[in-house]
């Protein structure tokens, strides 16, 4: 039986939980998918507890030109340490050590 | 006990006898309402990163302030009066560094939990002396 025929076979008793998984990658990534590396969170590997704001060594990596937050998604910075490194970079911008905007 | 850090930018044309004054200034303030200067750092001259006040640069300092919380309120008054203050954040710490604390105790604990259990009566007496030093 193929697979590729999609929703109504994977309906059926004969099949088990994981080829209805298959079933679904397939008809939405339409074959091979990219799997890159795991991004690691920079902070959890440096031990680091708490950001602190005036510590531009620490969250300059963090700043692109634009002046805005480094998205999780392309730092890898884990949940509870992208919070504070937000917070964080508010409070830089608020003491002058950060710029809001950059042009 | 609350721990809070109090920066403030004074402006770049204050001279440096002047700038001592300030700080001296504020942390009186602070001692006269029931708190205790833990700590000054001057950061110096720094450049801002926005212009303040038409200002380019300023000079930083920090004060660390273990008190009730009621001084803030009156420190922070005092700066907004104060002309050659050109901006003042004041934040509460004492949260975050004691949760800092506790992910510091939770991994020292961790890493040495493989070892003998023959440590295990000192290992306890010992991070009961670490908290105790930190606090």
């Amino acid at each position: 039986m193929s697979s590729s025929r999609g929703r109504e076979d994977s309906r059926r008793e004969d099949r088990g939980p994981q080829d209805r998984d298959r079933d679904r990658d397939r008809e939405r990534g339409g074959g091979r998918r990219f799997v890159r590396a795991r991004k690691s969170c920079k902070f959890c590997a440096d031990r680091i507890d708490y950001i602190d704001y005036k510590d531009m060594r620490l969250i300059g990596p963090y700043i692109p030109e634009r002046g805005k937050v480094l998205p999780r998604r392309i730092s890898g910075t884990c949940a509870p340490h992208q919070r504070m490194l937000a917070s964080a970079i508010k409070r830089a911008r608020n003491a002058a050590l950060l710029p809001f905007l950059t042009d | 006990m609350r721990v809070y850090e109090i920066l403030f930018i004074i402006s770049p044309n204050v001279e440096e006898t002047d700038v001592e004054a300030l700080i001296n200034q504020f942390s009186e303030v602070a001692t006269n309402q029931g708190a205790r200067v833990t700590k000054v750092d001057r950061m110096g001259r720094r450049r801002l990163a926005y212009p303040i006040q038409k200002f380019k640069d300023g000079q930083y300092v920090v004060l660390t302030v273990e008190g009730t919380g009621s001084e803030i309120a009156e420190i922070e008054r005092r700066m907004r009066v104060t002309d050659a203050i050109i901006r003042h954040l004041s934040i509460r710490i004492d949260e975050d560094l004691k949760r800092a604390e506790k992910f510091r105790t939770r991994r020292a604990a961790h890493s040495r939990a493989g070892r003998a259990a023959a440590a295990l009566s000192s290992r306890a007496a010992a991070d009961e002396s670490n908290v105790e030093e930190e606090e």
